[in-house]
């Protein structure tokens, strides 16, 4: 059956008048491409399942989407979620979900790729799917409908999402979309024989691509699973993650997307390391994303150059999960400094640890520019809680840190704190209000100044699979809830520190829908279609999302075999129990894990194997990978001056930068 | 430890260019935030010699003149661009016109010469076209909003619901029949609207025309600014730049006029 790929832009034009936002659908950005649809064997939509200001920056899909795109025989077109406003509209109006590139039905696709950075996009995956008349259970998709495939960090554990998806890639995308597009190629080059089984039976002999529906569940009487195992032959028992272990030889974004509409970043963002070995507990980031892998500061210079020079942007954000830690940090903020000062580039590092040096790098990058904010995450309030999750700050690292930052005029301070860690007690939470007044007191004294601030910002934390975690209870909502009610209490009962301590916290229920979310196994499916049927959307947008709906699914659902909410958030898992996600292999070794979890019970800390012997996590040999850190010992040059105006002389604008911090 | 140095002053623009751009196509859906931010990229990429606003936060000075709404197209968009060097007027188009994305069409630029600009942009034309709705139709419910003498329409902003006359800002409206466009279920609607305060849009004169005359377009009607301009005395709209042009002289003018800062400055981006 030949399907249309005509554009429903026409359909489309007619109803944006009647939305908010529409530059948002229109698509055009710099840097977008659309190719023949004629010219291509393998065609992909890719999809960010939030908004379009939210997805346009991700860097996962603006790399697959280049390094798709430069191959003469695919193309790839990007979609995004759609609001309620315009969903209603298309289904009065028979429109389905489109790409943004060409306006061409996602249905038509060779391959539906959908990268999910957090579990709350889930609803939104199947609104997309339903709009693009895909059928939702993907054993009832025929050979004309795409292969729906997951990834991102949250595909780790795909299971809650296993009977939506045809597939799921855990890792790095840059080097398995390629793989996954030479299989589809040649299936199709060779008449597509036996169909759609067949084609998901060779992606799943790669052992690297998941394929839920050729492996059974089966359970124990008390709700537990009991194994999970191929259900054909020639399918692995793990399927294995990616790494793409030269970030040098993928430069990508090398294009990156400039969008019309206004997004959450507007920077041009270059990874300059992959992966963190720092070892943090609760860090799902850190555990799945190991070994660390530096990006050479040549190629970070060479990319930052090329970015700034074909978007446009005035910022450049230089990401990873820990970036003063990559070996070169000091010579790539002050050459980058040198380089665009008079430029008025912005440049920002994200993400940095609770360390003076990291003020040095942020003096660096603002130069003659704005002092406004600097975020540290000391994530727990005590040096108990700390030696829990792994986070080797003390409260002399904090406050001579602050001091530093306070003293060379920056005038407010986030401090970002989680609140439910393992064996969190009341003492700890109310110790980051402690923490609070001496960062105040210690900043009022070190810049003699009254007026400087210190914001605490508190998020709940979710028992993450493929860490040390992995095991424990969550913290029930009542008791987070209550926790940050004693911590704000706590805060203000200095009434003259108080004053310039700010304070921000969400309410524990979203974290424990997420928790469900993260930990579920196959059965947690019913809980989201039904969520999504009752009308729900956008689920990590505080006004969309509703925990009613939610608990109301769950138990139901849930409830119908046995199980329920609590049952999968709340509870211990013991070491022996087969977690949902355990067939799926991140490298790390299960008993390391066991065992880091035994050592954060008796809070005893780990060093970073970056600088100590290997701890075997199992990684570097599961993976055959190995940590590739600098340094090269090189510097960036000076640009020279890459194009004049008639009668153009020199810049004579002063640089002007900003320092944030961002959590995790 | 040392103090910060306070931000640098800007040195002052020595050459100011007007120029008309136009929104086409399914870019007409930008809104006058997305086209700001746009063209402040652009300007960067084109390495256009920019005069920025001083501050810890600079901007390049960027002057907007009388914005269509989000959704409508235009032919006819005007603004002045503050530089920090003089420039070729003709350079700047093609670069800036190079560095916008097709849809963003910059199509004429002047050297800032004559006060007065905004005062130039004395009215607007617009062309409404309306599906579902027959040229008869039209024709009816544009007589009887012309022969009222006022229409009072509500249009929601953000300070709430504001009531204002529509009908005293329009100097001429017609249904318009254009060859091999129009069809059954489809006419057209022309409009010249002066520029007052508050500012009376092609979508006000449609709400007037539903109060006088019952008039509802079924499908969200696609409108168009084709010029903006002095009126001239035959009811036409003349080019706003042309007087820059001539005050230029026969040579083109070499010679850096100092246009007199006549309308409030909106940095761009946000």
């Amino acid at each position: 059956m030949v399907m249309s790929v005509t554009s429903v832009y026409p359909q489309l034009e007619k109803l944006l008048p009647q939305v908010g936002k529409p530059i948002q659908y229109v698509g055009g950005e710099l840097g977008a491409v659309v190719k023949d649809w004629d010219e291509v064997s393998v065609r992909w939509a890719l999809m960010y399942p939030d908004a379009y200001e939210v997805g346009i920056p991700n860097q996962g899909v603006q790399i697959l989407y280049e390094v798709l795109n430069e191959r003469v025989d695919a193309l790839a077109e990007r979609t995004y979620a759609v609001w309620p406003d315009l969903e209603a509209l298309m289904r009065e109006h028979k429109v389905p979900q489109f790409t943004v590139d060409a306006h061409r039905p996602v249905g038509a696709f060779d391959a539906f790729g959908v990268s999910f950075a957090t579990e709350m996009g889930y609803t939104n995956l199947l609104t997309a799917l339903d709009l693009a008349d895909i059928p939702l259970t993907a054993s009832e998709r025929d050979d004309d409908h795409p292969i729906v495939v997951a990834g991102g960090h949250a595909a780790f554990n795909p299971e809650p999402i296993a009977q939506f998806i045809d597939a799921a890639v855990l890792g790095d995308g840059e080097e398995a979309v390629g793989e996954i597009t030479d299989i589809i190629r040649d299936w199709k080059a060779e008449g597509r024989p036996g169909g759609r089984d067949q084609l998901l039976e060779r992606l799943a002999r790669t052992e690297s691509i998941y394929v839920p529906r050729f492996y059974d569940v089966d359970y124990l009487s008390d709700g537990r699973i009991q194994r999970v195992v191929p259900n054909r032959s020639g399918v692995p028992f793990r399927v294995h993650k990616r790494t793409t272990m030269d970030l040098d030889a993928w430069p990508y974004p090398k294009k990156p997307l400039v969008p019309l509409a206004e997004s959450v970043h507007e920077r041009y963002a270059v990874e300059i390391f992959r992966g963190c070995t720092r070892g943090c507990r609760f860090c799902q980031a850190g555990m799945i994303t190991r070994p660390v892998r530096e990006r050479s500061i040549d190629t970070v210079g060479e990319m930052v150059q090329k970015g700034i020079e074909t978007s446009g942007f005035n910022e450049v954000g230089l990401l990873s999960l820990s970036s003063a830690d990559h070996s070169e940090i000091g010579d790539i903020c002050s050459g980058l400094a040198d380089r665009y000062e008079g430029e008025n580039v912005s440049l920002s590092l994200p993400s940095t640890r609770v360390d003076a040096f990291n003020v040095d790098l942020a003096n660096e990058l603002s130069r003659n520019g704005r002092r406004s904010g600097l975020t540290f995450a000391p994530e727990g309030g005590s040096e108990r809680i700390r030696r829990v999750i792994n986070k080797m700050v003390s409260e002399e690292d904090l406050i001579r840190t602050v001091v530093t930052a306070y003293g060379n005029g920056w005038r407010q301070v986030k401090l970002y704190f989680m609140c439910g860690l393992p064996t969190e007690t009341d003492e700890d939470i109310v110790g980051i209000a402690r923490m609070a007044h001496e960062v105040i007191r210690a900043g009022r004294a070190a810049s003699g100044k009254k007026d400087i601030r210190c914001t605490v910002s508190i998020g709940g934390f979710v028992p993450k699979p493929h860490t040390p975690f992995q095991w424990c209870g969550q913290t029930d909502p009542e008791t987070v809830d209550r926790r940050l009610r004693l911590l704000k209490e706590a805060i203000n009962a200095e009434k003259s520190l108080g004053r310039a301590i700010g304070f921000r916290f969400h309410d524990g229920r979203p974290s424990l829908i997420e928790g469900l979310l993260s930990r579920g196994d196959r059965r947690v499916s019913a809980v989201i279609k039904r969520v999504w049927e009752e009308g729900g959307r956008f689920d990590g947008w505080s006004e969309h999302f509703s925990y009613d709906r939610w608990k109301t699914a769950a138990e139901e659902e849930l409830g119908a075999l046995g199980l329920s909410l609590s049952w999968f958030t709340t509870r211990d898992r013991d070491e022996h129990e087969v977690l949902p996600w355990d067939h799926l292999d991140s490298g790390l070794d299960k008993e390391w894990l066991w065992a880091d979890w035994q050592d954060a019970i008796d809070e005893v800390e780990l060093d970073d194997c970056r600088w100590t012997p290997c701890f075997d996590c199992g990684v570097c040999p599961a993976m055959d990978t190995e940590i590739q850190v600098g340094p090269t010992g090189k510097k960036l040059l000076p640009l020279s001056v890459v194009s004049q105006p008639p009668g153009g002389g020199t810049e004579s604008i002063p640089l002007v930068n900003s320092t944030e911090g961002e959590h995790r | 430890m040392s103090r910060r140095q306070p931000p640098e002053k800007q040195e002052p623009p020595v050459q100011r260019v007007r120029i008309h751009y136009a929104k086409r196509g399914p870019l007409r859906f930008t809104s006058h935030r997305d086209f700001a931010r746009a063209l402040e990229r652009a300007l960067r990429r084109a390495h256009i010699p920019m005069a920025y606003s001083s501050g810890f936060n600079p901007h390049p000075r960027v002057s907007y003149l009388s914005a269509a709404p989000t959704g409508v197209a235009s032919e006819a968009e005007y603004a002045e661009l503050a530089l920090r060097e003089t420039v070729d007027p003709e350079w700047l188009v093609a670069a800036l016109d190079k560095a916008l994305p097709p849809g963003l069409d910059v199509c004429d630029g002047v050297i800032a010469r004559v006060g007065g600009f905004a005062d130039r942009l004395e009215v607007s034309s617009w062309r409404v076209e309306l599906e579902g709705v027959s040229e008869e139709e039209l024709t009816r419910a544009v007589q009887a909003f012309l022969a009222a003498e006022a229409v009072q329409v509500t249009r929601l902003t953000k300070k709430g619901n504001r009531e204002f006359d529509a009908r005293h800002a329009v100097a001429h409206a017609a249904a318009t029949s254009v060859a091999g466009v129009a069809g059954p279920g489809y006419a057209i609607l022309d409009l010249v609207v002066r520029q007052m305060t508050p500012a009376v849009r092609p979508d006000d004169v449609l709400s007037g025309l539903t109060l006088v005359a019952d008039l509802e377009p079924p499908v969200p009607p696609r409108v168009t600014r084709l010029a903006q301009g002095p009126l001239t005395e035959t009811g036409g709209i003349d080019d706003p730049l042309k007087a820059d042009r001539n005050a230029a002289g026969p040579d083109g003018g070499s010679e850096v006029a100092r246009p007199s800062a006549e309308h409030h400055e909106i940095s761009a981006g946000g």
